[in-house]
């Protein structure tokens, strides 16, 4: 259609433009060539100056209208004798032809005109908006915690989690914590009134794990992540309640190496494709084998360097068998870390009072990404 | 555990040169973390000088200074930096006399501080150095006076280098010994493992001791000296005592001054030189790693009875404390009554003194749970006892005696007395068998053979073959070698870990996230997503604010306590998130940060009313009985998991073309709304009341009684499941957290949403038929509730009403006084067919007729 428009509007030449004035144009008396060109003229020029919708709504009354000149001369062709109705037909037909695609075309320029202005009316400075909508955020310890549940959970582990207020025989003793071993007393314990009751807060995360073997089947492959409890002051490095997340793996013939390849994992996904770890011999009463564990931290601000990530090792025999499993048959590894330690060195926290004020302006600049 | 340098290189080859930091690297890798780094802090020139002469000086401030000549090198020789051999040095001391050789710190020199020496104008004369005292060497605590070396028994040349003489060049690492290496409480110990690190030779000082340069002194006794272990009540089946070693050494002159190099290896480790009889004591406590007593042998009457003390019995400690004894203390007694709680502290009726001639010297082995119990209640840590907790090596204690005995006999005189007792029960530990390829099979490296016996042997095993492998003996002082796994530990170690290859297990297939675990991530991440900042608060408060936010009605509510919180003032277990939310908004407006809206997830913990929580001790190592696993789960009180937040100031700051808009009780309602959709469990709000809440704007939040009713707007009153509340907090007490009045809150026990979540839902198909839609107004009491009236217009209509939203309420003029007007948009469709007006009003008649009957509302005209 579009196209076709275009060629009769080529092929149509407009005259001069001229003044129109309706009023000049006076009536017809028949249909002649002189006439019609006249009524076409008129209209034609009428058209193309005007300047808005609105002109082109007189345009279309004075023009195209049932009073319009060339609908008067329409109108006579019923005088016409029946031999000359053919060429004065032709004639009529051509000439609306020519003025209803002159309008056409013009009232089509307008619009589009038009639109723009309306467009252009309408901008606005997108750089001062107003905000319908308030940004909130994530704390960043619970994004980290998280991630790292999402990187055990894609390798087929799975999360367990437990009470923070914890019964000492889950705490201590299933961990082969002596009641009188020095390093039952080194944990910094906060302990529950009535002291007989043996309740505490859990020092660690390792009472989920005990909590776990009792629940499950064999082969056990969890992560436990969660909150600890140590009666530390806060400072720029210690906080008295901590999150940790530990790993638990039992199966049968489970080594010292894979506990490395599974920290190597770890170490990569939090640390970068440049990290590795460094175990040193270490004592804890839950693992024997132990080691400590120093992850290389190889976008450090300040220089690639190690530093202390955390305590590891293969599952006590005294621990298994406080859940029931045999240690001649199955074997485990087990690791601990803090997760703010963590977010310290991974993302360049300088001070814990950050982490524990909720100033919201330290978990807004994480927002929902860590 | 600190180890001077120089005391290490006695027993274990030191390379020259070695640093501190290269003995803390070979140190870490056998398992000792480093901890610090000691010295003196000094620089010389400090040499020795004599005292020629002094002039005495009286100043206007009151003081006398003495204007001393002082010979710092030979005649005819420079002095060590450079100067004139005499020395005019202003000292403000008058403890000294001509003649006197003394620590002259020479101009260049300098002191802990740092303090540089430099010659100085000082009362009208050029003072060209300092003499020192003991406390500005570092050497004592002091200051009443300086150093006179004669007092330490020296008598150098003058010029001699004082750093050296007084072994004030050495240096101490500090390492972290971990509980079950008791051993490493000791020179020897840490030799040892310093050999095991990097293979240098150790050379065991209960072998083999430099003073003598052979074995020990006599381990047998000519004489005994009656000594009884009578422990009529062992702890958990362990006799206080397995070995007690005594010996007699007379004639000692207590008042001698103790050589500048035990002071200065003393003062390293972290221990003031007292006298010359405590100070060997001490010294070879920490060369042996063996805890060490001396008493007045003339003020003990009778021998010596080990035993258990009576409830309420007394020793009065060399600290002068009378303390008050339990039955699991173990005494140290003679005739007159106790004379040392064992482990823990000497008693002052038998302490040595300057005027003490006779020595009876113990070395006792003293069970570690005792002593651990004994230190705890009566508070009194030590390094005695720090070392008998971990475990002593029992064999050691005869050495320790012979050492200390020569010592006295050196350094102090005596002779040795052929008196002595050797009581020694203790058993030796018995062998543990190593299956061939255990180390390799729990380590995940093939140990060769010969890397397994000879790293074994290295720690001082003794092994032999056995039909399955190796038969080891552990040695006396690593009592921790109990088991193959042990052993294993001790293979890797001396090995090393590095050799340990990396190896990703395979774990079976898992189940992912549970619903409880995916629902919790949901709900922080949409409450995140529409404005709400998450914090962590710690979950420590006191006792009226857990009351106040713990239970909607009660006014008192059974609490966790602590026995030992850091802030008394925070003695219990939060049972709400509010408090900890609110401190922290305050905070935060504290900060200038005026609007904030934050959330929390996290346990709060409510013991139930009536019941006793607790369990009695129960052992490790065996898996308990289904009746005690139940016991231990029924333990500890319930411990939900909340969601909470708190909505303060403007929900949108004013702004371009908008003004503030503030929180209020309905975008707490909009945040139960955001919780609901996340968690997809269908909540209702209904009218509530709860202690901290706004008596008037508080909206109670239950599970919905059917999810598949009506749209989210809800269409019942839910069930009687409380999951929390919303709305705004009662004035009082936003103001007793320095908020302003209105307050925005809710608390919702995400575990109850939880145990409703995970239900897969049953989809209803969209129906695609035109719909009508009509506006209804109802004039209804104020008193009924909105979602109540629309839950009858919802039922009365019936299954032609699709949705239905409350969009209007007006009271005032065309109202009835106490009467208000609901209008609800209702929208109309059938399933089948194009729905006309009429239908649509027929139903939307019979939705109005069913609020006409239970509230009496009618059409507004």
């Amino acid at each position: 259609m579009a196209r076709r428009f275009l060629r009769l509007v080529f092929q149509y030449r407009a005259p001069a433009p001229h003044k129109v004035r309706l009023g000049l144009v006076s009536a017809p008396i028949e249909i002649n060539e002189s006439a019609v060109k006249a009524a076409v003229s008129s209209a034609l020029a009428a058209i193309a100056v005007a300047a808005d919708s609105a002109a082109l709504k007189v345009v279309r009354t004075a023009h195209l209208g049932e009073a319009s000149p060339l609908s008067q001369l329409n109108a006579l062709m019923r005088s016409v004798a029946p031999e000359a109705k053919a060429e004065a037909g032709k004639l009529m037909g051509q000439a609306k032809g020519h003025v209803a695609v002159a309008f056409a075309v013009r009232e089509e320029e307008i619009l589009v005109v038009e639109q723009q202005a309306q467009l252009a009316a309408e901008s606005v400075d997108v750089t001062a908006a107003a905000s319908r909508w308030s940004a909130g955020a994530r704390h960043p310890l619970m994004l980290l915690q998280e991630s790292i549940c999402d990187a055990f959970v894609g390798m087929g582990w799975e999360i367990s989690e437990g009470p923070e207020l914890e019964s000492e025989w889950f705490n201590f003793d299933a961990l082969n914590f002596d009641e009188d071993h020095p390093a039952r007393a080194m944990q910094d314990t906060f302990f529950v009134e009535p002291a007989e009751a043996h309740l505490v807060l859990r020092t660690h995360t390792s009472p989920v794990q005990v909590r776990t073997m009792l629940e499950r089947e064999v082969p056990i492959y969890i992560l436990a992540p969660g909150r600890v409890y140590r009666t530390d002051e806060l400072d720029a490095t210690h906080t008295p309640v901590f999150t940790q997340f530990e790993g638990l793996a039992i199966d049968k013939g489970l080594t010292m190496a894979h506990l490395r390849g599974t920290l190597e994992h770890a170490a990569r996904l939090m640390f970068g494709e440049g990290a590795k770890i460094r175990l040193r011999p270490n004592y804890f009463p839950f693992t024997e084998p132990s080691a400590e564990l120093d992850v290389w931290h190889p976008t450090f601000v300040g220089g690639a360097r190690w530093i202390e990530w955390g305590g590891c090792g293969m599952i006590n025999q005294n621990v298994l068998r406080s859940a029931g499993i045999d240690p001649e048959v199955y074997s485990g590894f087990a690791f601990g870390m803090g997760v703010e330690r963590t977010l310290m060195f991974r993302n360049e926290v300088g001070d814990m009072h950050d982490m524990v004020e909720g100033d919201v302006r330290f978990s807004q600049q994480f927002g929902m990404v860590v | 555990m600190r180890i001077p340098l120089s005391w290490l290189a006695e027993y274990v080859d030191l390379e020259p040169g070695t640093t501190p930091e290269q003995v803390h690297a070979a140190l870490v890798k056998v398992g000792f973390e480093e901890e610090d780094l000691h010295d003196f802090a000094l620089s010389g020139p400090i040499v020795v000088g004599e005292v020629l002469s002094f002039e005495e000086e009286p100043q206007s401030n009151g003081k006398t200074i003495r204007w001393c000549q002082v010979r710092v090198a030979a005649d005819g020789q420079k002095a060590a930096d450079g100067g004139d051999p005499v020395h005019g040095i202003v000292c403000g001391a008058g403890n000294f006399f001509v003649g006197d050789k003394v620590v002259v710190t020479l101009p260049g020199s300098v002191l802990p501080g740092p303090f540089p020496i430099a010659a100085r104008k000082t009362y009208g004369h050029v003072s060209d150095g300092m003499m020192a005292s003991a406390k500005e060497l570092g050497l004592g605590e002091g200051h009443d006076g300086i150093v006179r070396l004669a007092e330490m028994g020296v008598d150098p040349e003058v010029g001699t280098d004082a750093l050296e003489l007084l072994g004030l060049n050495d240096a101490a690492v500090e390492i972290n010994v971990t509980p079950d290496r008791g051993y490493a409480f000791s020179v020897r110990g840490v030799a040892r493992e310093y050999a095991h690190s990097t293979g240098a030779a150790f050379r065991d000082p209960a072998l083999y001791l430099p003073a003598t340069g052979a074995a020990p002194v006599a381990t047998s006794f000519g004489t005994e000296f009656p000594v009884t272990i009578a422990d009529d009540a062992p702890i958990r089946g362990r006799a206080g005592a397995s070995a007690f070693v005594t010996r007699v050494v007379r004639g000692v002159d207590a008042t001698k001054p103790t050589p500048p190099w035990m002071v200065a290896r003393l003062r390293l480790v972290g221990v003031r030189s007292i006298s010359l009889i405590v100070d060997i004591t001490n010294y070879v406590m920490f060369e042996l790693g063996q805890p060490l007593h001396g008493y007045d042998l003339d003020t003990l009457s009778g021998g010596i009875v080990v035993r258990r003390a009576t409830e309420g019995e007394k020793i009065t400690t060399l600290d002068n404390q009378v303390r008050s004894l339990s039955v699991e203390d173990l005494l140290i007694t003679d005739n007159s009554g106790p004379i040392g709680l064992a482990g823990i502290m000497g008693g002052a009726t038998t302490e040595i003194t300057d005027a003490t001639h006779n020595v009876l010297i113990e070395a006792a082995n003293f069970d570690p749970v005792t002593i651990a119990r004994s230190a705890r209640r009566h508070k009194l840590p030590s390094e005695a006892s720090r070392r008998f907790e971990r475990g002593v090596d029992p064999e050691v204690a005869v050495v320790a005696v012979g050492r200390v005995a020569q010592l006295l006999v050196d350094l102090a005189g005596g002779t040795i007395d052929d008196a002595g007792s050797n009581l020694n029960a203790s058993v030796a530990a018995s062998a543990i068998e190593l299956p061939t390829g255990f180390v390799s099979g729990l380590i995940g490296y093939e140990y060769t053979a010969d890397q397994v016996s000879s790293s074994l042997s290295e720690i001082g095993a003794t092994l032999t073959s056995s039909p399955t492998g190796l038969s080891v003996t552990p040695p006396s002082w690593r009592p921790d070698l109990t088991d193959k796994w042990t052993l294993a530990e001790e293979v890797a170690r001396i090995v090393g870990y590095d050799l340990i290859p990396a190896v990703l297990p395979v774990a079976p297939p898992g189940r992912g996230y549970t619903v409880a675990q995916q629902v919790r991530r949901r709900v922080s991440e949409t409450l995140a997503a529409t404005g709400h900042t998450e914090i962590l608060s710690y979950p420590f408060l006191d006792e009226t604010t857990n009351n106040l936010f713990g239970d909607a009605v009660a006014a008192s509510i059974p609490q966790v306590t602590l026995v030992n919180p850091l802030d008394s003032e925070q003695g219990n277990m939060r049972t709400s998130l509010l408090p900890g939310l609110l401190a922290t908004a305050a905070r935060n407006r504290s900060r200038g940060l005026t609007s904030v809206s934050l959330f929390e997830t996290g346990l709060v913990f409510l013991p139930a009313a009536g019941v006793t929580y607790g369990h009695g001790l129960l052992a490790g190592a065996v898996r308990p009985t289904s009746e005690q696993e139940a016991a231990l789960h029924a333990a500890i009180p319930p411990q939900p998991r909340f969601v909470s937040g708190v909505l303060i100031g403007d929900a949108l700051e004013r702004q371009p073309g908008q003004k503030p808009v503030a929180f209020d009780w309905q975008d707490a309602l909009a945040s139960i709304q955001q919780i609901a959709l996340a968690s997809g469990v269908k909540l209702a709000v209904r009218q509530g009341a709860h202690r901290a809440f706004h008596p008037g704007r508080t909206a109670e939040i239950v599970i919905a009684s059917s999810a598949n009713n009506v749209s989210n707007n809800g269409s019942n009153n839910g069930s009687d499941e409380v999951v929390g509340f919303a709305g705004e907090l009662v004035p009082s007490v936003t103001e007793e957290f320095h908020l302003p009045r209105v307050v925005a809150a809710f608390e919702i026990n995400l575990d109850v949403i939880i145990a409703h979540a995970g239900v897969p839902h049953r989809a209803h198909d969209i129906q695609t038929m035109p719909a009508a839609t009509q506006d209804l107004s109802l004039v209804v009491v104020s008193t009924v509730p909105a979602r109540d009236v629309l839950a009858a217009v919802i039922e009365g209509a019936g299954d032609l009403l699709e949705d239905a939203q409350l969009v209007d309420v007006y009271e005032g003029p065309g109202v009835t006084d106490g009467s208000r007007s609901l209008t609800f948009a209702l929208r109309f469709r059938a399933k089948d067919r194009t729905l006309t007006a009429a239908e649509a009003t027929v139903s939307k008649d019979a939705g109005v007729a069913l609020a006409h009957s239970r509230f009496g509302a009618t059409l507004r005209e």
